[in-house]
């Protein structure tokens, strides 16, 4: 008698029914604690086993789930929200051109944590050494035997019993099965972590080459050089030679519509401004004028340069001229420009020009207030006080 | 663990069965022809739509019966017979055809093609010979295969001859080829030739999809009345039942994936020539059905199936069943009736519309009580019955 500890005690049958009627048996007995090894899957083990459904369905449905919100949240916030971008004329949230995505990274992540969930769980990672393992039965029943084994920790576990019940069953092969000695984890055995980075090596070596040097191997390189006209590629087909042709005369881009006073000088009928100068279309101008129009005329309109001279500085536009100035006129010269001042119809839309029209009116007002706007502010803030 | 006997009893359907059928078979004629009524126009949709019905659970019936064969499946051997009186139906869809043959017209504007040069260019195919010509010839085919296979089947019940069982499989080798032939055309000319001007190589996929789908749970409807009545063998376990929910939440994730298939690739490229199909389905209450095709014929049959236990319990398995079979037909009339541009559009023509589906259903059930009268249930004469009896999870 040696001091091995017991795992279990086996069994081994000939034919998937004699394992079906065993299996029955024994769950018919009161063991619990008890598995059956099959060279293939015997349909009606199962039940025959009297085994509960896996729960291995709830990691994969919660992982899956998890799956498809990462998934549709990391498009939204990219797509949507931090990067707008235009595709196609498409929306920037269009849950077609994200359903694809949506569904692969669904598929991954449930498939994976199956499998990591498999091992970590029911595996018990990292001791995946079962004591089954390199045993003689294993053998046979990965060949042409069914076998069953009853483990020593069943609360009904008793060795003659079992080695009478096996007997009674026609069982061609009992044995007793031991734990194996050495306690050592397989799985960090140097054999095999050499073996993981020897194929991690080999992986990265040959993406290496793939993605260096075969792509650019005839055939496979048909994929990247193709006979279409691309952006900055000399093209034989147009008398000059782009790829890219030029606007079509006439063009108009969208909120550019040209201005019909261009290059003229003032107008005797200036436009009027289509814009109420409500709150959002002030912030707007305030925005504008701040990049535009500040490095001359100063964050006041007083005129103060912050160019140190570089150029001529521009009169204020707190002057009587400019306050007495329509809409229109101030409209005609940032599109026209005027002296050194050049044309900013190319860097502003015809909204943010009006509205840094609107903003340049609050600035002279502020400037310049007259008795009832004195009168006004004053019960403003009364009224703000006293709230 | 192993018997010999199949537990099956050959006993009559009852009365009550054939007047089910009756019933719904006269109460759908006689909503249909008030339809008639009010628009003869918009009838004969409604009565296209019925046919397509019986045309999807047939020719589907006959693909689960050659798919039987070439895939050498065991389970589903006891519940063939209940599959092949299903498939009864197709014998008589030539007759069925007649008066949309005679209605061509009024049904699909290519008959008319006048100026339109897009229409003059497909006139070689879209034109009424041609027409009733590929359509007599898809039922030939289908009414071919099903009198070869099953007065085959009929034979093994007293000859017990296992040549039959491998005559059967080669023929259903060479059935399936013609059959993905038959039913692209069929859907072609049924219901996307209403629409001339569109085109998608995908449809012919996607009906036969909603096909195979239609005829599943008519079968299951069928085996689960049969199996709680004793028509069948009572060897037959849920494990069955099982392997017809897990088919049917197959197809409900092929039709899916078919159906958005489609979708994605006409949204992306957004070209007039194709969206506008789509477009039209957008238009006023049709965006609401569009959204509750999606619904319906995919959200909840998928919720539904999911698990394990449902697709064994009987009644959530019929509930299921019931539900895909009413989701095709929402299918149906998706595909169909938008393209309907008459002017009788009142509730009552909405609610008369179910009229020739309903009479479909009746008619169904007719033909599978004769088809059956004095048959077995069960094909008592396979080989591969025993095993298919066994059938274990």
């Amino acid at each position: 008698m040696n001091n091995k500890k017991l795992f279990g005690i086996t069994a081994l049958f000939n034919t998937p029914d004699e394992i079906i009627k065993a299996a029955e048996k024994v769950s018919d007995e009161g063991f619990t604690k008890f598995d059956v090894n099959t060279p293939y899957p015997v349909h009606g083990m199962d039940n025959a086993m009297k085994l509960n459904p896996s729960k291995l369905g709830f990691i994969t449905l919660s992982f899956g789930l998890t799956g498809t919100a990462i998934a549709l949240f990391f498009m939204y916030y990219t797509q949507s929200i931090d990067y707008p971008m235009n595709i196609g004329g498409k929306p920037y949230f269009s849950l077609p051109a994200f359903l694809p995505v949506t569904f692969e990274v669904t598929v991954l992540l449930a498939t994976l944590s199956t499998v990591i969930g498999m091992f970590t769980f029911f595996f018990k990672f990292p001791h995946n050494n079962h004591p089954l393992h390199d045993t003689s039965y294993m053998k046979k029943v990965s060949v042409d035997k069914f076998g069953l084994c009853i483990e020593a920790d069943d609360p009904e576990f008793d060795e003659n019993k079992i080695r009478e019940l096996f007997i009674g069953l026609g069982s061609s092969e009992i044995e007793a099965i031991y734990y194996p000695e050495d306690k050592d984890i397989k799985m960090f055995a140097p054999k095999f972590l050499g073996f993981l980075a020897l194929i991690a090596v080999i992986t990265s070596i040959t993406t290496y080459f793939v993605l260096n040097y075969l792509l650019y191997v005839v055939p496979f390189s048909w994929m990247s050089n193709q006979d279409k006209i691309t952006v900055q590629k000399k093209v034989d087909f147009f008398g000059d030679g782009f790829g890219v042709r030029p606007a079509v005369s006439g063009t108009v881009a969208r909120s550019f519509l040209p201005y019909e006073y261009k290059g003229m000088p003032q107008p005797v009928m200036p436009l009027t401004n289509p814009f109420l100068a409500d709150e959002k279309n002030i912030s707007l101008g305030k925005k504008k004028y701040d990049t535009f129009c500040s490095p001359c005329h100063g964050y006041f309109g007083e005129g103060d340069s912050r160019l140190r001279g570089q150029f001529p500085n521009p009169p204020s536009l707190h002057s009587e001229k400019v306050r007495t100035w329509q809409d229109g006129e101030i409209y005609h010269v940032i599109v026209n420009g005027q002296n050194v001042m050049a044309s900013y119809a190319p860097q502003l839309s015809i909204e943010e020009r009006w509205a840094i029209i609107n903003y340049i009116r609050v600035l002279q007002k502020a400037k310049n207030p007259n008795e009832d706007d004195i009168q006004f502010a004053k019960k403003e803030s009364q009224v703000n006080v006293t709230k | 663990m192993l018997q010999n006997d199949s537990a099956y009893v050959k006993k009559p359907l009852p009365d009550i069965f054939l007047r089910f059928g009756f019933i719904l078979l006269i109460v759908g004629l006689i909503m249909g022809v008030a339809n008639f009524f009010i628009s003869s126009e918009r009838a004969l949709f409604g009565y296209l739509l019925g046919y397509v019905l019986l045309v999807s659970i047939g020719v589907g019936a006959l693909f689960l019966i050659a798919l039987e064969y070439v895939a050498g499946a065991d389970w589903s051997v006891p519940i063939r017979r209940v599959v092949e009186y299903f498939a009864a139906i197709v014998p008589i869809l030539i007759i069925l055809a007649i008066p949309i043959f005679l209605n061509l017209d009024k049904l699909f504007h290519w008959t008319h093609p006048g100026n339109d040069e897009i229409l003059l260019g497909k006139a070689p195919y879209l034109n009424t010979s041609f027409f009733i010509i590929r359509i007599f010839i898809c039922c030939l085919i289908w009414s071919l295969f099903y009198f070869f296979v099953t007065r085959n089947s009929q034979k093994q019940d007293t000859s017990k001859d296992q040549k039959l069982t491998t005559i059967n499989i080669r023929f259903s080798a060479v059935f399936i080829p013609f059959f993905a032939i038959t039913i692209t055309v069929a859907a072609m000319d049924l219901m996307m030739s209403l629409e001339p001007h569109w085109f998608s190589t995908i449809f012919g996929v996607y009906f036969f999809a909603s096909s195979v789908l239609a005829s599943l749970s008519v079968v299951t409807l069928g085996v689960l009345y049969l199996k709680n009545n004793n028509f069948l063998s009572s060897r037959m376990t849920n494990d069955h039942l099982f392997s017809l929910g897990a088919l049917l939440f197959a197809f409900i994730n092929f039709w899916a994936y078919i159906a958005f298939s489609q979708y994605l690739l006409i949204w992306y490229a957004n070209l007039p020539e194709e969206n506008f199909w789509f477009l039209h389905r957008w238009e006023g209450g049709w965006a609401v059905m569009s959204i509750l095709l999606i619904i319906t014929h995919f959200v909840v049959p998928y919720a539904l199936l999911l698990s394990q236990p449902a697709k064994m319990d009987p009644k959530r398995l019929r509930f299921a069943a019931i539900w895909i079979l009413f989701a095709h037909l929402l299918d149906l009339y998706w595909l169909i009736m938008p393209q309907y541009h008459g002017d009788a559009n009142t509730f009552i023509s909405y609610v008369l519309d179910i009229g020739f589906p309903l009479a479909s259903i009746g008619l169904l059930i007719i033909v599978f009580y004769f088809a059956s009268k004095n048959k077995n249930l069960v094909a008592v004469g396979d080989p591969k019955l025993e095993r298919g009896l066994n059938f274990r999870l």
